[in-house]
This record gives structure tokens, C-alpha cells and sequence, in this order.
């Protein structure tokens, strides 16, 4: 089958799946449309730009606490605040890139984690604002030109559109001349300065733009829960994003959708049958690791191939 | 007249050691000037040092007579300062196109273009298969560069230089490592280098490189000990101490 053939047959099956599948799988799917976004935001970073980080959850939080205190302390409403929310943690992603890009590597690494526990710790401490362990509660999803996304189904046809636009703005960064470049400063930093290209500038804006797509997923992600939670500033919640990213296959358009989709399965299917879904996501990542060591995209894609060769 | 590249007091040091003490250097515009010296002279430090790979400890470099040494690589290498490497930097699972395309991006406005799709970029692509063909490989644009011989790549690393259209040209051991027949092909490629391109080279190997030249640096342990003219150099004994091997 072709390409476009593929795309179609996807396409249909993604609008019908709520006529389909229950409830539970609507909204477990919901969940791991924003998983998604959050992941290729991610993979920018990481994947395109060989930047490595444990402190994407920054962004997702820091929406998600920014829209639910904007509503609750001052009463905005979504139309309101949802541009405000993206406005406030890009503006927090030039700082925090400004930051973490003094270094790149390990060193980057430890940045990225360091400046998103210092949110962590805030929400968690500061509990005249953000009521620390208990979280904020009472949020409202919002309702666009009228709909409801209360209901499952409409909230599952919202986060859709909003991840199918976002995947394929990504796209076009990552084939674009910029995303290139981008490459080409992961792959031979020095070599790229030396044929004129500004190696700190494409990578700063490279964080604040995966900044900004990790701000669309944190908002999804507090309309989705209506509730938000220290938890998501986590490094639990950085780490699962980029295991999705490398279980699925780092530096692929596909591969953290397939990865955020494994690990949110685990975490909402599975956990109900198994106490200790972390080991299993544990298990499940070093076997991906052993057995396709580049991910489970180009792991399979390789299959593909050797299977349709014989 | 402006020299095309001028340095003058340049040190740097690692650790202590001196491995550029007080260089100076004037190269005229459209000139063709030789670097040599022993293995450890500190003939690449030099180029990372103009380039700007490396940070200077002291001392100037003019392109142009604009100061540059404060400049970071990018920005030098807009001021129409271009290199290659002694040892091969490409982009390994890249095909040969892409290499150059990135080459021609680093000068272009329309490396900041973040939503165009790269393909669209129909006159950066016709730039690089013109420019492989100057090398003579306009049958392997396709290819990516883990599948291409070794001299192959060497003719790239120039390519990627040259598609810059530089003023000044450093060409870091071009002819390293290369057969017989290679050598000719590389060379005839660097003579027929557009005679207002400054070209400033290091080569190791003394025969080929000295008629390449018409001037000539010996470096020794970080300090120019001669210069001149062909005939000048090879006729200094303190050439024949440090370089010929007494």
C-alpha cells in the first residue's frame, strides 16, 4: 500500500475510533494524543537536536498550573488564558534556554533537570498559590464555539485536530531548511560554525519552540484532568516523555507517538492489572533497548524490510 | 593595499605549553601561501586560531583589515573566511548534496526559513550539484558519504569550502592520505581555484606542495622561523634544521 494509502486508512480509523471503542479507550487515547505532543516536542530536542533533556515537564506543568491559577485566582476565562499560558512559558523557555544552553551533553542534561525541580519544588512548597500536595482543583475544560468537551468524544475530536496540527508543524520544521541545520548541529557542531551557521541560536530556538509545543500539551493536559498536581512538574513526568521518545524511536516523525502511546498504555491499562506498572514499563523499555536499540520505529521499519525482501 | 589575512602577536597555549608563541603573518590578497613545518609546529592551531575553533590567548587577526579575533566562527566565516579539515569532517550518513546544501544554508537567509520544506529550496539544490560538479563528482550527488571512497570525501571537504565562494580559502592538508592519481586530480582542483580566492595552505609533504605555492611559512614548535619565496625557503638552512631533517 501506498503512503497515502496508509494516511487514509488512519485517518478514518482515528475519526470512527469513538463510534467504535468504549468510553475508557476514548479517553485513554485523548490522553495519549497529549502524550504525543508533549513527546515530539520533546524529540526536538533530543532526537533532532541531540540535546538530551530530563526537564521537559517544565513546560507542560507550567501551563497547566498557569491556566488553572489564571481561572481560579482571577476568574479568566479559556479564550483568555490559553494565549496567555503559551505566551508566558515560551517567554520561561527563552530563560530556561538561555540557561541550559551554557552547556550541552551531560551538562545540559543536568541543567534541564535542575531548573524544572526548581518549579517542582515550588508547587509543591508554595501552597498559599498552588495548594501543594493537594493540587488545584475545580478547573473547567473549555468549550469551543459552544461544544462541550466534557464529553468524552468531543474532547477526544478537540485534542485530535490540535495534535494532528501540531505533529504536522513539527514536520515541517523538521524538513525544513532550519530543521536541517538543526541536524547538522547535532551531528558536527564545530564543522556547522565554520560554514557560518549561529550553532547556539538554532538550538535556543529549537528549546523555546519544543518549549512552546510542551505548553500546548501541558494545557490539553490540564483541560483532560480538570486537576493538576506538582506530580506532572515531576522528574518522573520529564523521564516518561523521554522514554517515550527513546522506546519509540528518537530523531523519527513516528517514533514518540509510538512511544508515548506505549508508555500511557502501560500506565492506564496495564496498572490495572499489575500494581507495579513501573517495573513492567521498566522491563518492557530494556528489552526495546536490547532488541532495537535505535527504538521500536526504525526497529520495526528494519523488520519491514528484511520480511518484504525475502 | 589591505593584506587579505594579517596576524600579528598571536598566542595560545594548552596547559602551559606554548603551542603558538608570537606569531605574525601577512597574506595578500589572491596570494597562494604555503604553511609547512614538522609534525606539532602548530600549523592546525593556527587555522583553529583564525577560524576561531579556538580561542586566542593574545594577539590579532584581520580579515581585510577588519579585527576579527573577537568574532565567533560563524560570523568569520561571513566575513568570506572558509576551511577545510586535515581530518575529514562531513556528515556521514548524509548523501554528498546534502553536505554542500548545508554549506551553501550557512551563508543563506534561508537557513532561519523553519516551515519550508527543504526540497523547496530548488536554486540551493542546483548550487550544489553545480559545485559537485566543479569536484567531479556530479555522479554521486545521491550518494551518502559512508559509501564513498576516501579520496572521494576529500574532494568534498574542498567542495563544501569552495561552495562558500570564500575570499579566503584554508585548506588543511587537502592531499592527505591520497594515491598518486588522487593527488593530481586534488591538485589540478586547488590550481584551478578562482585567482581572487586567497588561498593559505598546510602541507606535509614537501615535493607537492612546493610548486603549488609562492610563498612559503615554516612553522617550528609555534613560531614562524622562515618565510619568503620558494627559492628563499628552500635555500635558508634553518629550513633544512627543522624541517629536512639537518
Amino acid at each position: 500500500m501506498s503512503r497515502v494509502a496508509w494516511l487514509a486508512l488512519l485517518a478514518v480509523l482515528l475519526a470512527g475510533f469513538p463510534w467504535i471503542a468504549g468510553e475508557f479507550y476514548v479517553n485513554l487515547t485523548s490522553q495519549i494524543f497529549i502524550a504525543a505532543i508533549f513527546a515530539a516536542s520533546l524529540n526536538l530536542l533530543v532526537g533532532y537536536g541531540g540535546l538530551p533533556s530530563l526537564g521537559h515537564a517544565a513546560f507542560l506543568g507550567m501551563a497547566a498550573y498557569l491556566s488553572a491559577l489564571l481561572y481560579l485566582k482571577l476568574g479568566l476565562g479559556h479564550w483568555i488564558t490559553a494565549p496567555i499560558v503559551l505566551a508566558a512559558t515560551t517567554l520561561m523557555a527563552c530563560v530556561f534556554g538561555w540557561i541550559a544552553l551554557r552547556a550541552t551533553g551531560l551538562s545540559f542534561l543536568m541543567l534541564t533537570l535542575a531548573l524544572s525541580q526548581v518549579l517542582w519544588g515550588t508547587a509543591y512548597r508554595w501552597v498559599a498559590v498552588t495548594e501543594g500536595d493537594n493540587g488545584l482543583r475545580g478547573l473547567t475544560r473549555p468549550a469551543p464555539f459552544g461544544i462541550s468537551l466534557d464529553d468524552p468524544a468531543a474532547f477526544y475530536y478537540f485534542t485530535l485536530a490540535i495534535t494532528v496540527l501540531a505533529i504536522w508543524i513539527m514536520a515541517r520544521f523538521v524538513g525544513s531548511s532550519f530543521g536541517a541545520a538543526l541536524r547538522g548541529t547535532r551531528d558536527q557542531p564545530r564543522r556547522m560554525s565554520a560554514l557560518g551557521h549561529n550553532v547556539w541560536l538554532i538550538r535556543w530556538i529549537t528549546f523555546v519552540y519544543a518549549g512552546f509545543w510542551g505548553a500546548v500539551s501541558g494545557l490539553l493536559f490540564v483541560y483532560y484532568n480538570k486537576y493538576i498536581h506538582p506530580a506532572s512538574l515531576s522528574l518522573t513526568s520529564s523521564a516518561e516523555g523521554l522514554l517515550g521518545v527513546i522506546a519509540g524511536g528518537s530523531g523519527t516523525l513516528a517514533g514518540p507517538i509510538v512511544g508515548a502511546a506505549l508508555v500511557m498504555i502501560l500506565k492506564n491499562y496495564v496498572s490495572a492489572y499489575i500494581e507495579r506498572w513501573n517495573m513492567l514499563l521498566g522491563f518492557v523499555f530494556v528489552m526495546i533497548v536490547i532488541f532495537m536499540p535505535d527504538g521500536l520505529v526504525p526497529g520495526i521499519r528494519r523488520l519491514w524490510a528484511r520480511w518484504k525482501a525475502k | 593595499m589591505t593584506p587579505a589575512l594579517q596576524i600579528s602577536g598571536l598566542k595560545k597555549s594548552f596547559g602551559g605549553l606554548p603551542a603558538m608563541d608570537d606569531v605574525a603573518l601577512e597574506v595578500m590578497a589572491g596570494e597562494r601561501r604555503l604553511i609547512i613545518g614538522p609534525n606539532g609546529a602548530g600549523k592546525t592551531t593556527l587555522f583553529n586560531l583564525i577560524t576561531g575553533d579556538l580561542p586566542r590567548d593574545a594577539g590579532t587577526i584581520r580579515l581585510f583589515g577588519e579585527e576579527v579575533s573577537r568574532l565567533q566562527p560563524h560570523q568569520r566565516a561571513h566575513r568570506g573566511l572558509a576551511r577545510t579539515y586535515q581530518i575529514i569532517t562531513l556528515f556521514p550518513h548524509d548523501t554528498l548534496e546534502h553536505n554542500i546544501l548545508l554549506s551553501l544554508l550557512g551563508l543563506s537567509p534561508a537557513r532561519w526559513s523553519a516551515f519550508r520544506p527543504l526540497a523547496r529550496h530548488a536554486e540551493l539544490y542546483t548550487e550544489a550539484h553545480r559545485v559537485l560538479g566543479l569536484v567531479g563528482l556530479a555522479h554521486l550527488t545521491r550518494r551518502p558519504i559512508g559509501e564513498v571512497a576516501y579520496g572521494e570525501r576529500r574532494r568534498v571537504e574542498i567542495a563544501m569550502a569552495l561552495a562558500q565562494k570564500p575570499k579566503v580559502l584554508l585548506l588543511d592538508e587537502p592531499l592527505a592520505g591520497l594515491s598518486r592519481e588522487e593527488r593530481g586530480t586534488v591538485k589540478q582542483l586547488i590550481a584551478g581555484i578562482p585567482r581572487e580566492v586567497t588561498v593559505v595552505m598546510i602541507e606535509h609533504d614537501m615535493d607537492t606542495a612546493l610548486d603549488m605555492a609562492e610563498r612559503i611559512t615554516v612553522l617550528h614548535y609555534g613560531s614562524v622561523i622562515v618565510e619568503g619565496t620558494r627559492a628563499e625557503v628552500v635555500a635558508d638552512p634553518k629550513t633544512r634544521e627543522v624541517y629536512l631533517g639537518d
